[in-house]
C-alpha cells in the first residue's frame, strides 16, 4: 500500500494494480455465469417497453397533425435554449477561472445573450400558437433529461475550459439540427412570418458553433504544448 | 500511540465549529485516489448516519436526553455532511454503488477474520458471500448499462464473481434473526464490530432505497429493488446481534466509541494527507462527544464507564484487500442457509423463507436476468465476445 496519493498518479487500470490485475483475470476463469445472456436483458426491457405509459401529454388546447408535433418541438427548443444560457453562464465562470483559456468573455457572454433572446423569441411563438410557454412538454422533458450530463460537466470545478467547451459542443451540434428540424417543420405548418425569423435563431446558432469548434480545438491542443 | 480513552477529551463540543464552505470540501478524484480512500469515506458516513438515526431514536424515547443528543446530532449531521460530500460528482449513482459492496466486502471479510466470537465471526461471513454477490450483480449492470468496468472503482482490490445467489438471499424474517451477544461478556472489539457493520449495511440500504428510482432502466429499478430487499435484511441480521438489553445510554456511549474507533483506525490507514487530517479532527470531535455521553452515563445510570469501556482502543479494522479470505470463504461456505438464529447447510433451510422466496421470484429474477451469461473481463465483458 502506497503512502501517500501522488498527484497524477490514476488507479483505475489493472497495470497500476501491484501484481498487475494477475489475480482479477482469474475472475474469468473462476466465474459460472447464470445461464443465458443479454438477450435475457432485452426480453425484460422489451416487456416494460411495450407496457409503458408515456412520458407525459401535450397541455390544452391539443393541437393536431404537423401543429402538434411542431408545439412539443418548440417546447423542447424553448426548454434547450433556456438551459443553454445556464450552460454558457457555467463556461463563463470556468474561464474567468483560467484566464490562459483564451475564450474571450464578450464573445462568450454575447452567445449567452442571443441564447436568452433565442428563448423568448421560442416562447412568443408558443403564445402566437395558442399554446403556453411555461408548461413542460414530453420532448422538452426529455431534452432535460439529455442535458444533466452536459449540467454536471460544466459546473464541476474540476474539469477544464476544453472539457466544458466539449460538453457545449454536444449541446451546440444537437442545437444546430434541432434548429433545422423545427423550420422545416414550421415551413410544413405553413407558417412563413415564424420560418423567417427561425432562420435568423438557426443562423446564429451556427456561429456559435463553429467558434465553439474553434475554441475547443484551441483549448485541447494548448494541452499537447 | 492508541488513545487513553479516559485520558483524551478531544475537542469539547462548544469547539466544534462548521461553515457550510467548510463541509463542502474539495471531493476526492476517482481516477487518481486509492479506492480505500472512498471505502473508507463511505464506511465514516455509515457510521456517522448511524449514530444519527440512533440518535433520534434515543431522543423519542428518553426526554432527559433530547437537548444533548441534539447539540451533539447537529455535530453529526455535518460530520456526515462534510464526509459524504468528499464523492466526486463523476462517480455515477452506480459507480458509487460499486464502492458501497467494497465496503460491505472488504469491511466484513476483515472484521469475520478478527471477531472473537465463533458464532458472529460465522454470522459475518454468511452475510459477507451475500454482498459479494451483490457486487458480481451490479458489475453486470455497470458493464451491460452505462457501458464501464467496476475494475476502474475496485482498482483490482476485491474480486468480481458470484457468490451466494442474490436469488437464494431472500428468506422469512424469522430465519434473518440472529444471536445476540451478552453485554456483560462480550469483548469490547465484538461491540465495535457489530456497530461498525449494522452502520455500513444501514446506509447501504438506505442508499440503494433513495437511488433505485433514479434509474429509467427497469432492469436497474427491478435489480435496485432486489438488492436493497437484501439489504434490509442485513439490518434486521446485524441489529439482532447487538444485545437488547444494553441501557439507551450505554448504546449512546457505545455509538461514540464506535465512532472513535473508526476514525481512529481511519486515521492510521489513510494515504490521501488531506483525507488523513479530516480523520484526525473528526478524532478529536468523537472523542469529546464519548465523554459528553460518559458524563450523562455516569449521572443517570450511576455507573462506571470503565463497566463497559475498554482501557484503550483495539487494533483497528484493517482496511485492504481481503481477497485470499473471501475465496476460502467462497469456496467453503456458499451452500450455507439460514435456520431460525442458525447457520446451516442447505438441506435444513427452514420452509419459511423456501415459501417466500419462491413467492418473491415468482415473476422472475432481476439478479439472474442482469447477469445471464456475464462474465466480469477487463474493460467490458464485450472484449471477451470480441475474442
Amino acid at each position: 500500500m502506497q503512502l501517500t496519493t501522488e498527484v497524477g498518479m490514476n488507479h483505475s487500470g489493472m497495470l497500476a494494480a501491484e501484481d498487475g490485475g494477475e489475480k482479477m483475470l482469474e475472475n474469468i476463469e473462476l466465474t459460472r455465469p447464470p445461464r443465458g445472456d443479454e438477450r435475457d436483458l432485452a426480453k425484460l426491457r422489451l416487456d416494460h417497453a411495450k407496457d409503458a405509459d408515456p412520458v407525459g401529454t401535450l397541455p390544452e388546447p391539443q393541437p393536431e397533425g404537423i401543429a402538434r408535433v411542431l408545439m412539443d418541438k418548440l417546447g423542447e427548443r424553448l426548454a434547450f435554449e433556456r438551459s443553454g444560457a445556464r450552460l454558457y453562464d457555467a463556461l463563463m465562470v470556468k474561464c474567468a477561472a483560467d484566464k490562459s483559456s483564451g475564450v474571450p468573455a464578450k464573445e462568450l457572454r454575447q452567445i449567452r445573450d442571443e441564447e436568452i433572446t433565442h428563448f423568448a423569441l421560442i416562447g412568443a411563438a408558443i403564445e402566437a400558437l395558442g399554446g403556453d410557454p411555461t408548461a413542460q412538454t414530453p420532448s422538452a422533458d426529455v431534452a432535460g433529461v439529455e442535458g444533466m450530463g452536459l449540467m454536471q460537466v460544466l459546473n464541476d470545478p474540476k474539469t477544464t475550459v476544453a472539457q466544458g467547451l466539449h460538453a457545449i459542443l454536444v449541446a451546440e451540434m444537437v442545437d444546430n439540427a434541432a434548429w433545422d428540424e423545427l423550420i422545416e417543420l414550421t415551413s410544413q405548418a405553413g407558417n412563413e412570418d415564424l420560418v423567417a425569423r427561425f432562420t435568423k435563431a438557426r443562423d446564429e446558432e451556427q456561429e456559435h458553433l463553429e467558434k465553439v469548434q474553434a475554441w475547443y480545438k484551441a483549448a485541447t491542443m494548448a494541452a499537447a504544448e | 500511540m492508541k488513545p487513553t480513552l479516559l485520558d483524551n477529551k478531544g475537542v469539547p463540543l462548544e469547539r466544534q465549529k462548521f461553515t457550510w464552505r467548510d463541509l463542502v470540501q474539495k471531493p476526492i478524484s476517482k481516477l487518481d485516489d486509492d479506492a480505500y480512500t472512498r471505502v473508507r469515506i463511505i464506511l465514516m458516513n455509515g457510521i456517522e448516519l448511524e449514530a444519527h438515526r440512533f440518535s433520534h431514536s434515543a431522543a423519542r424515547m428518553n426526554k432527559a436526553l433530547q437537548l444533548p443528543l441534539a447539540q451533539i446530532r447537529r455535530v453529526e449531521q455535518h460530520q456526515a455532511t462534510l464526509i459524504n460530500w468528499l464523492i466526486g460528482a463523476d462517480h455515477s449513482p452506480l459507480e458509487t454503488t460499486i464502492g458501497y459492496e467494497q465496503v460491505a466486502i472488504d469491511i466484513t471479510a476483515a472484521v469475520a477474520m478478527n471477531e472473537p466470537d465463533k458464532y458472529l465471526a460465522q454470522v459475518y461471513r454468511f452475510g459477507l458471500l451475500e454482498d459479494f454477490d451483490h457486487m458480481y450483480r451490479y458489475s453486470a449492470l455497470l458493464d451491460r448499462l452505462e457501458g464501464k468496468d467496476a475494475n476502474n472503482i475496485l482498482q483490482s482490490y476485491t474480486d468480481i464473481l458470484p457468490g451466494r445467489p442474490t436469488i437464494e438471499e431472500h428468506r422469512a424474517p424469522q430465519d434473518d434473526l440472529r444471536r445476540p451477544y451478552d453485554r456483560t461478556k462480550a469483548a469490547p472489539l465484538t461491540k465495535l464490530h457489530a456497530l461498525t457493520i449494522m452502520a455500513a449495511e444501514q446506509q447501504t440500504h438506505n442508499f440503494y432505497m433513495n437511488i433505485g428510482p433514479m434509474y429509467s432502466d427497469p432492469v436497474a429499478r427491478q435489480l435496485y429493488a432486489e438488492i436493497a430487499s437484501i439489504e434490509e435484511q442485513h439490518v434486521t441480521q446485524y441489529e439482532s446481534i447487538i444485545d437488547p438489553e444494553e441501557s439507551w445510554l450505554e448504546k449512546w456511549v457505545m455509538h461514540e466509541l464506535a465512532e472513535v474507533y473508526n476514525y481512529h483506525g481511519c486515521m492510521q490507514q489513510e494515504v490521501n494527507p488531506r483525507i488523513k487530517a479530516i480523520w484526525e479532527r473528526f478524532l478529536d470531535y468523537e472523542l469529546g462527544h464519548l465523554h459528553a455521553a460518559l458524563e450523562l452515563f455516569k449521572e443517570h445510570e450511576r455507573r462506571d464507564p470503565a463497566e463497559i469501556l475498554p482501557e484503550t482502543l483495539p487494533d483497528p479494522i484493517p482496511i485492504a484487500s481481503q481477497r485470499e479470505f473471501v475465496r476460502e470463504t467462497l469456496a467453503a461456505e456458499v451452500d450455507l442457509c439460514a435456520n431460525g438464529t442458525e447457520i446451516v447447510p442447505k438441506a435444513q433451510e427452514g420452509k419459511a423463507s423456501l415459501a417466500y422466496r419462491k413467492e418473491m421470484n415468482a415473476d422472475g429474477s432481476p439478479s439472474e436476468t442482469i447477469s445471464a451469461g456475464y462474465k466480469w473481463a477487463p474493460g467490458s465483458e464485450l472484449k471477451l465476445k470480441v475474442a
